[in-house]
């Protein structure tokens, strides 16, 4: 979804001119217009719900780093580096100003 | 008079509001300012700060502050005639509702985004605050509660409907399960969803539903509104994908179709007005016009409701500062326009001035259901349909539109009280359950106390809804006004409307004060004691603010 906030995406591709061919534009510009109409008012709530999914993700690859034990420490470990770029932003929204891990710095 | 004459008026009167007026305050008082680098540019996260397209910013705000209270206020003040209403509408529409939307998304703008709630802390004082906190609080309850009685007696007025709006509701989950879940292009899942509702619609009529007379001794009014309030209840507590948000969009979409009808049905019948201009024979017990007109139509001439969703959520999303008249103040345009068909529906839609005076015969009666039978009789005769289909199709539009403000009241007031139960510390209120049954209580106690367990108490609070929305629309023109102040830029044109409305709200409030002491009616007397008391506080804010300025202005001359 393009978030311009200008003007619906337009297909760049040669046109043809043909009736067809400009219904098929105004149905993408009327998908784009139902779609935008659909989503922005509840883009915020739902986009909190899905950052809160996240953040139990993040608890859950941190844990063991945390003293909680996690059976499957040997898997989330792997997608540490991962979730690396992410972790600042993480641990601030958790309430804690510096990174809580000793051997994990990024402030 | 032709009703074509006085909608053609109306529209006129309002184009040249968005024309002339709106470009005047938006380039000599508010001065957007193109360059300007909006919130959502700056604080851009995807989640609350998205530029957006204003046309698509547009539809939102306007479906968002469109409900049905700028049906039902015309609907009921109709009752002094048809031109009182007109003018205040029109009239409340170019002055004070575009200045005020546009102005409260403006304001907000112009301090990152937040609300207008937030601002009334910073840019008048603490004190203001906290009133404001109150009056939104008694605006969420009181809108709850009046919605559900609305909604109740609609549907025992009208047993067609029952189908269709409890069937909108399914139709609204499945069209979420189709989207989300099956990822179903959205364009044909809204046909669908479109032709369902309308299809239900069409069946209305052959299975009435109608709840029996009494259960455990409560009317049928009763027996909805507990139904209702239950639904709310459930429903806030699902996940906004799976209801909310797809039952608004239908919502939207019926919200258009419905008054591109009612209009169509106006222009293509052109009805007379059969009510008196100005009703010199109104019923015995009638209130007197001046003031209660002026809060009897809050939503529709102006409202502050608009205010919370102009800087909640719109100002996060304005795209460029001069968005801000199109998105504000054509959103009051689109609202007015509302309020203009309602008025029509309510005094043109019946044959003779006797049908119409025996369906008002008396303050508070008529209100929607002169919206429905009135509104049907045009549709009918506009369009072809049959009477029955055409009260059944305006039926639910009303209760969808009330339906879905309640939705979103109660979810809002279970957050006021997780956030009362974390300021005051009480661990049992911050939990999810606990402070949905609280809100979903306090309203249905309100709902019973001031519209009777009976139904007959109708809509005597709606006077005092009125009073709320207008000292909430009161406190967000002190923001601006104080704003232009301190931009030294000239403020009559927000000053003026505040002026006036406070007037009037204090005014109206003294008169009910009486009329609910005379008649014994000691639980609406004691809400109007309190809103009196926030009226007066804020009068108070506003002397104060205004006094202070204008003294370190003397000082430093």
């Amino acid at each position: 979804m393009s978030d311009d906030g200008k003007r619906p995406p337009r297909d760049h591709g040669p046109r043809g001119g043909s009736k067809a061919e400009s219904l098929r534009e105004w149905l993408r510009t009327a998908t784009y217009y139902a779609e935008e109409f659909y989503s922005a008012r509840y883009r915020a709530t739902i986009a909190r719900a899905r950052r809160d999914e996240d953040d139990l993700f993040m608890l859950l690859v941190f844990s063991e780093m945390m003293g909680v034990p996690n059976p499957a420490s040997y898997y989330t470990m792997e997608l540490q580096p991962l979730l690396m770029e992410r972790f600042h932003d993480w641990h601030r929204r958790m309430g804690m100003e510096r990174s809580p891990l000793e051997h994990f710095r990024c402030c | 008079m032709s009703a074509i004459v006085v909608l053609l008026l109306g529209l006129a009167g309002m184009a040249a509001g968005y024309f002339i007026y709106s470009r005047f305050i938006a380039e000599r008082i508010f001065k957007l300012d193109p360059d300007f680098r909006t919130p959502a540019h700056e604080l851009e996260d995807g989640i609350d700060y998205v530029p957006t397209n204003k046309f698509i910013l547009w539809g939102h705000h306007f479906t968002s502050v469109a409900g049905a209270a700028p049906i039902v206020g015309p609907a009921v003040a109709v009752i002094w005639g048809w031109l009182p209403a007109f003018l205040w509408v029109i009239f409340g529409t170019i002055f004070f509702a575009g200045v005020h939307d546009a102005g409260a998304i403006w304001a907000s703008v112009r301090n990152k985004g937040r609300s207008i709630g937030a601002l009334t802390g910073d840019v008048v004082g603490n004190r203001a605050r906290n009133v404001f906190m109150i009056v939104i609080f008694l605006v969420l309850l009181m809108v709850n509660a009046v919605f559900a009685v609305v909604i109740s007696n609609l549907l025992v007025a009208n047993p067609s409907s029952v189908v269709p709006v409890w069937g909108a509701i399914i139709v609204a989950l499945i069209i979420g399960q189709l989207i989300y879940r099956r990822r179903i292009n959205l364009l044909t899942v809204s046909i669908i969803g479109v032709v369902a509702l309308y299809a239900l619609i069409g069946i209305g009529p052959t299975v009435p539903i109608e709840l029996p007379e009494s259960v455990a001794g409560l009317p049928a009014n009763s027996q909805w509104i507990i139904l209702l309030f239950l639904y709310a209840g459930i429903a806030s507590l699902l996940p906004v994908w799976m209801l909310l948000q797809p039952r608004d969009y239908i919502n939207g979409l019926q919200l258009f179709i419905g008054l591109g009808l009612v209009y169509a049905a106006i222009l293509i019948s052109n009805p007379t007005i059969v009510a008196p201009a100005i009703n010199t024979a109104v019923p015995e017990g009638t209130p007197s016009m001046l003031p209660l007109l002026f809060v009897t139509i809050a939503c529709g001439a102006i409202s502050g409701f608009h205010g919370l969703v102009s800087s909640g959520t719109t100002s996060k999303q304005i795209n460029r500062e001069p968005d801000v008249r199109f998105v504000g103040y054509f959103g009051a345009v689109g609202e007015g326009s509302l309020a203009l068909a309602a008025i029509l529906a309510t005094t043109a839609g019946f044959a003779t001035l006797g049908e119409w005076r025996e369906l008002y015969s008396a303050f508070g009666q008529g209100g929607v259901n002169a919206f429905v039978e009135g509104g049907a009789a045009i549709v009918a005769s506009g369009t072809g349909l049959s009477e029955a289909i055409a009260v059944t199709l305006l039926t639910v539009m009303a209760v969808l539109f009330a339906g879905t403000t309640m939705d979103t009241g109660i979810r809002l007031q279970r957050y006021i009280m997780q956030e009362w139960g974390t300021m005051y510390n009480i661990p049992a209120l911050k939990s999810v359950p606990v402070a949905t049954v609280v809100a979903v209580a306090t309203c249905v106690a309100l709902a019973f106390g001031a519209g009777g367990a009976d139904g007959t108490g109708g809509m005597l609070i709606w006077p005092l809804f009125g009073t709320t929305n207008q000292l909430l629309a009161g406190l967000t023109l002190l923001v601006i006004t104080v704003m232009l102040v301190r931009l030294a830029r000239p403020m009559w044109f927000t000053l003026l409307p505040l002026a006036f409305l406070l007037t009037m709200t204090v005014f109206a409030l003294l008169v009910q004060l009486r009329t609910f002491y005379e008649a014994g009616d000691w639980f609406l007397l004691v809400l109007d004691i309190v809103i009196l008391v926030a009226a007066v506080m804020v009068l108070l804010e506003c002397v104060g603010v205004l006094r202070k300025h204008f003294q370190e202005q003397r000082a430093a001359s």
